[in-house]
């Protein structure tokens, strides 16, 4: 699996065999010498985006692993404008540099790039206001399930049944993620999607769509962490693949709040067993407690399933036809 | 042209003149008039500018940040709370040097609720690298938000401009409000050097080791330093516009006086009753108003005080555990220069309580008839 995402880079990749036909730009905007650890999924998450963003673009970046990643003061490892700010306020200061662009005349996508703990717990305040405000901004969580940069402590993203160092075994963490695509969706924003740096494509293609939406676009990446996750650096790949083709980690998108399409239907039954055992944080789960887990993830996959298929897909709203005008 | 303006709205008014592009606040009693009558002007064209309701301070002024990072004139109004709430962010404007102006209505912090006249809030911000003035009459809040932009953008440093809570926030006072032109030939577009461009891929705020921390806080205290120049220098060409002029500190019947009164915001104008009734009773007493208090205007009070032996110090504010913070700041950059007149310290008005003429005069006879005032705090007015 590692060895495919490999060699995607700097090919014109014909992905038919994963369904979709997205090339991956060969520009690059992210620079030689970054301090993101080996196999950083945040690493490769920024990269991607940038890719299917382009030049035009402004980061807005609160405290999270990418203020340090991307480099030293004097220094920064992307070729777009990176503005640094605190912690709870990425959306807040991405508003504040939109009206100024809105003011200026300036075209540019403005970019919150947070982690999970800026966007699930302290950021979501700044964030839920943004989106009922409908400022144009594309906010990215990049979520590694956990707060890695100060060391790993449980956030609300991380999943039932983690170790952390704020949840060591046996006090592991025993509540479930939180639905922050659901969160996010119910604001009625225009685009809301996951994705994970395992398929690239996939992620490349919504960050071309939430870009070609006005208004508030939301997208969450998993992007696995190797030292987080008690893994090595060369299953950040494999992992990403397999926390969806478990179904763990669904990759969807949802449009103003309600069209809902799962943009990677897995193939083949692929038990999470496989996925939690790859790593170290859920090394001391039990037979029962990973059957529970199983049961929970066919539950919702069963009910995303059915809201996928629903006619009108969760009920539309008024002026918004049900056609869906995706290319 | 005169309007009879409440204080509130002289800021706006201000921020109208000023032509600030990007408002983003959150509704605090007793600020609010300040936004609405701006939402009031962005939204009939008046004011070309971007409104954002935020959902909380904290976001009002990251909006702010990020507007003024992306090279526009930002603005925003708050209160007591609020401005608590902002705590972190007005370090990084601070910090950022960014050129922010913010007006606070002074108003105490809970708790108990009290929604009333109390300088702690903003005191308590003044470590956080914002310039900060107090003003004492609604044309002073006007044209000094024009003033505040003038400074903050020559020296890339935000300014918290202070008026107490309903004394000038929600009193009626004739204020003159200067024409477009005046205000536009006193204060130039924005047009800063570092700006977020998309076309330039510079990184704003990134970590710094302790190898250029340092550099980059003494920046911000020589930013400080200049300011407190060019704070002169912009209110003698103000004057010369508008017949209206404002330094760092000015003085009421200062000549000869042996005893000076000090404080901050409205509290000076009520000071000026107490003082001409200590003159005519043959006391020699007058009046010296801080109206700039970040940066802190030691040279401009030493020379104030001149050959005063007693200061008696108004502090609508208290630092628990210290006392008044202009008494012990003004007694640190005193004793800096050697001068050591007596500093009888008083505690006056906190939470909206009155402060009369009466208790003024009150005061300064304790300084008078008492050859030193020994250590401690007073409380003006502190009911038994």
């Amino acid at each position: 699996m590692s060895d495919f995402g490999f060699r995607m880079w700097g090919t014109r990749c014909n992905m038919n065999a994963l369904g979709h036909l997205t090339e991956i730009p060969r520009e690059e905007y992210m620079t030689p010498g970054h301090l993101a650890c080996q196999g950083c999924g945040a690493a490769l998450a920024m990269r991607l985006l940038l890719k299917g963003l382009g030049p035009d673009t402004v980061l807005v970046v609160p405290a999270c692993c990418w203020s340090v990643i991307n480099g030293p003061w004097h220094a920064t490892a992307v070729a777009v404008p990176f503005l640094h700010t605190a912690f709870a306020a990425a959306a807040s200061t991405a508003a504040g540099v939109r009206a100024a662009f809105a003011i200026r005349g300036v075209r540019a996508s403005v970019v919150a790039w947070a982690g999970d703990g800026g966007t699930f717990d302290i950021g979501l305040q700044a964030l839920s206001g943004a989106a009922e405000r409908g400022s144009s901004d594309l906010y990215v969580c990049y979520d590694n399930e956990a707060y890695m940069n100060t060391g790993i402590q449980r956030s609300s993203a991380t999943p039932w049944g983690a170790w952390t160092m704020t949840t060591p075994v046996p006090a592991v963490k025993r509540r479930p993620k939180k639905p922050i695509l659901d969160i996010m969706a119910a604001h009625r924003i225009p685009y809301a999607a996951t994705a994970s740096v395992g398929h690239p494509e996939d992620l490349i293609a919504k960050v071309r769509r939430a870009r070609a939406r006005e208004g508030t676009r939301f997208l969450h990446i998993l992007a696995p962490c190797p030292p987080g996750w008690r893994i090595l650096p060369e299953q950040t790949l494999h992992l990403a693949r397999l926390a969806v083709e478990t179904r763990l980690f669904p990759l969807v998108e949802v449009e103003d709040g309600a069209r809902l399409r799962i943009t990677v239907m897995p193939r083949g039954e692929r038990s999470v067993r496989e996925y939690l055992a790859g790593q170290g944080r859920f090394q001391h789960l039990a037979a029962d407690e990973i059957a529970a887990i199983q049961s929970a993830v066919e539950a919702a996959w069963a009910a995303l399933l059915a809201r996928a298929a629903r006619p009108g897909n969760g009920g539309e709203p008024a002026g918004h036809a049900g056609n869906d005008t995706r290319t | 042209m005169k309007r009879v303006l409440e204080g509130n709205h002289a800021a706006s008014y201000g921020a109208l003149l000023a032509r600030v592009e990007v408002v983003s606040a959150y509704p605090i009693t007793p600020q609010t008039q300040i936004v609405e009558k701006l939402a009031e002007f962005t939204a009939d064209g008046r004011l070309r500018a971007r409104f954002l309701e935020v959902e909380s301070e904290h976001s009002a002024m990251a909006a702010c940040i990020g507007a003024s990072q992306a090279g526009v004139r930002a603005f925003t109004a708050t209160s007591s709370q609020g401005l608590a709430l902002m705590h972190e962010l007005l370090h990084w404007a601070g910090a950022g040097r960014l050129p922010i102006v913010l007006v606070n209505v002074n108003r105490a912090l809970a708790p108990p609720w009290s929604i009333y006249a109390d300088q702690t809030d903003s005191l308590a911000q003044r470590d956080t690298g914002w310039m900060q003035i107090y003003c004492r009459s609604n044309q002073e809040v006007l044209d000094s938000v024009l003033l505040a932009y003038r400074v903050s953008e020559q020296v890339g440093l935000p300014t918290m401009l202070c008026l107490d809570a309903f004394l000038l926030s929600h009193t009626s006072e004739p204020v003159d409000v200067p024409e477009q032109a005046v205000a536009d030939a006193f204060l130039p577009p924005y047009r800063p050097v570092l700006r977020l461009d998309p076309a330039v891929p510079r990184a704003f705020g990134g970590l710094a080791g302790a190898d250029v921390f340092m550099e980059i806080r003494h920046q911000a205290q020589e930013a400080m330093d200049r300011a407190l120049s060019l704070i002169v220098e912009a209110g003698e060409e103000y004057r010369a516009l508008t017949g209206r002029g404002y330094g760092l500190v000015d003085g009421y019947r200062t000549a000869g006086a042996e005893i000076l009164i000090l404080g901050m915001g409205t509290i000076a104008t009520t000071a000026e009753a107490a003082v001409d009734e200590l003159r005519e009773a043959g006391i020699p007493a007058g009046l010296l108003r801080v109206r700039v208090f970040r940066p802190f205007p030691a040279e401009a009070l030493a020379r104030g005080i001149g050959e005063a032996r007693k200061l008696v110090v108004l502090d609508r504010n208290l630092s628990p555990g210290s006392g008044g913070i202009l008494a012990t700041e003004l007694r640190a950059a005193l004793l800096a220069r050697d001068l050591a007149p007596g500093i009888w310290s008083y505690i006056a008005g906190l939470g909206g309580r009155d402060v009369t003429p009466a208790a003024i005069v009150s005061a300064c006879r304790e300084a008078v008839a008492e050859p030193a005032p020994g250590p401690g705090i007073r409380w003006l007015g502190l009911r038994a």
